[in-house]
């Protein structure tokens, strides 16, 4: 009845979905955040760990939300470790093209192999009230980088 | 699908009066199942709407002329409408809103700020919609008045012996509780909910948000003080609600919103109220969706209310001799008195990625905590349910085609 739907429901999503990696509490992380997703109820709480020269050694997360929003949130603690925080940043604002338009005609280069891991989540551009739950473990890694605390929300 | 459901109740010829019903969504017939979020309009609704701006539309109260007065002649008729099928002794006991959120807000400003002593208490249920919550915590929180919440059964049923409890200190200005959960689909027991407030000298509000789409409501027999309900859920347009406050109160409660149309005289040092309802009615009020909301209430008591009733507590027979049968489906709420809306979830899916399958189906449930938070968490499921509520265009065979749905989605995730 749903084989369409394979596009977005990836087997890597499913996959993350289920089993999220760094799915724990970092209890050496040096920044924080939380995110929320009033509209459908999704939390998350996301750590990183920046060493010395400021690079995310650790990033994990824990949180309940649809299959979509664990799984962005499981690829991108994989993708930003071992990232500066300004790398991260930019990797972000090239995935939430990603997922508004289903392409990324201003990806930089050097991020392709990054982006490439991402891409199974590119699916929910055709579901616009999917992109949030794509793009909400971004929107928290920016504000844990701004270290103020606050939550983010996917609003 | 399938034909009559209820001796006398043609599902097919009400199904033919819903233009949307016909249309197909990425190739998909609809199934709307999302009718307590907002219902789909007959055509009768929208030929009367339309008919209006076409031909009798102008403000209303305000014109010497003609088609002003038409105008207010076909407004005021709604009012009488309203009056009738809530079985108000007066139309002037109605006033109209632009839906049920601000009816709850006029009481909330009107009776509590103004009629309301700090340190009385407004107890509501632990099912209500955030419109009946948030207004009451904004009153808490400006005008020192309590809240208090009655706890609810683990069927889903008002705890009456809580409520008991609640209202023994004589300390309670105001029972607000929902008459139909739009969650659980429970039913309150009105009548005895009113007499219990009253017998501890408080007044009742009932949100009849959901109720009044499913079942007769008579104001007076409840004895209710205020009564709710907004139009687009009734078949009706958008931006129109009703409140019936006792007219009593409406004599006593100051006014909500101030302008034009509310007003007896105005000076600068002073200005005086308009009788009731129209002290509660500033500005030009919803004329067009009035007309609209009439042709609704019109079109469900042709139907006849009894009938709707019928069909829909087959429906949901039906629903719960189906639906308990998908392996790995959670429904929430069994009470024994209860309406067309059915909250569940899948074990295997989140709420949002099964209404984005059901959605490849063509079938709109709503998923989320639908308005009401606190309740989700109550149920333990914080992260959301998905929600199915059925209308008088609901088919048995719709409910099927959901069960066969969710019996396929949970085969995709697994
Ligand atoms: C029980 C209940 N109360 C209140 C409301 C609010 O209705 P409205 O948004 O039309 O004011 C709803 C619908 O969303 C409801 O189901």
């Amino acid at each position: 009845m749903f084989d369409d739907l394979r596009d977005l429901y990836q087997e890597v999503i499913l996959d993350h979905g289920r089993k999220p990696r760094n799915f724990r509490r970092l209890e050496n992380g040096t920044h924080h955040a939380r995110g929320d997703n009033p509209l459908c109820g999704d939390k998350m709480e996301l750590w990183l760990a920046l060493d010395e020269d400021g690079t995310i050694a650790d990033a994990a997360f824990q949180g309940r939300g649809c299959a979509i929003s664990m799984a962005s949130a499981s690829l991108m603690t994989e993708t930003v470790k071992g990232k500066s925080p300004a790398l991260a940043r930019a990797l972000g604002e090239q995935f939430r093209e990603l997922a508004m338009t289903g392409t990324c005609p201003h990806c930089q280069a050097a991020l392709e192999e990054e982006m490439e891991r991402l891409t199974p989540l590119s699916g929910v551009h055709e579901f616009p009230s999917r992109v949030k739950c794509a793009t909400l473990a971004w929107h928290t890694l920016n504000n844990a980088l701004d270290n103020q605390g606050k939550e983010a929300s996917s609003e | 699908m399938d034909g009559a459901v209820t001796p006398g109740f043609d599902v097919e010829r009400i199904r033919a009066d819903f233009p949307i019903l016909a249309t197909e969504h990425r190739g998909k017939k609809l199934v709307f199942l999302d009718s307590g979020a907002s219902a789909q309009k007959p055509t009768q609704v929208i030929g009367a709407m339309v008919r209006t701006m076409e031909s009798a539309y102008a403000n209303v109260h305000r014109g010497a002329y003609h088609l002003s007065e038409t105008a207010t002649a076909a407004y005021e008729a709604a009012r009488v409408a309203c009056a009738r099928f809530l079985n108000a002794p007066r139309p002037e006991d109605i006033i109209f809103t632009s839906n049920s959120t601000m009816a709850m807000n006029l009481v909330a400003h009107s009776f509590g700020r103004g009629l309301m002593k700090p340190g009385q208490a407004v107890v509501i249920s632990e099912m209500e919609h955030h419109a009946n919550l948030v207004p009451w915590q904004m009153l808490r929180d400006g005008h020192g008045t309590q809240l208090r919440v009655c706890r609810i059964t683990d069927a889903g049923e008002l705890d009456l012996n809580h409520l008991a409890e609640l209202l023994a200190d004589g300390k309670v200005g105001l029972v607000a509780i929902t008459h139909m959960s739009n969650v659980l689909g429970s039913v309150t027991p009105a009548t005895q909910i009113a007499r219990m407030a009253h017998e501890a000298g408080a007044r009742v509000l009932f949100d009849g948000s959901q109720a009044a789409v499913h079942r007769r409501v008579d104001v007076q027999a409840i004895d209710a003080d205020f009564y709710c309900f907004t139009g687009h859920k009734l078949y009706g347009p958008t931006g129109i609600g009703v409140l019936y406050a006792k007219a009593e109160l409406q004599r006593a409660m100051p006014p909500f919103l101030g302008g034009g149309d509310m007003i007896a005289s105005v000076t600068y040092e002073k200005t005086t109220w308009a009788e009731p309802p129209a002290k509660f009615e500033a500005g030009t009020p919803p004329i067009i969706e009035a007309v609209g909301l009439h042709a609704a209430i019109d079109y469900v008591e042709a139907i006849g209310m009894p009938a709707i009733e019928a069909h829909e507590r087959a429906l949901v027979d039906h629903a719960m001799a189906t639906l308990p049968h998908v392996e790995g489906l959670t429904i929430y709420g069994k009470a024994q008195d209860r309406g067309g809306v059915f909250a569940f979830a899948l074990d295997n899916a989140h709420a949002h990625d099964l209404s984005t399958l059901l959605d490849r189906a063509g079938i709109a449930v709503r998923a989320g905590r639908h308005c009401a938070e606190p309740l989700h968490e109550r149920l333990g499921a914080g992260s959301g349910t998905c929600r199915a509520s059925f209308g008088l265009y609901t088919t048995k065979a719709e409910i099927d085609y959901l069960a066969e749905a969710l019996a396929s989605a949970r085969r995709f995730f697994a």
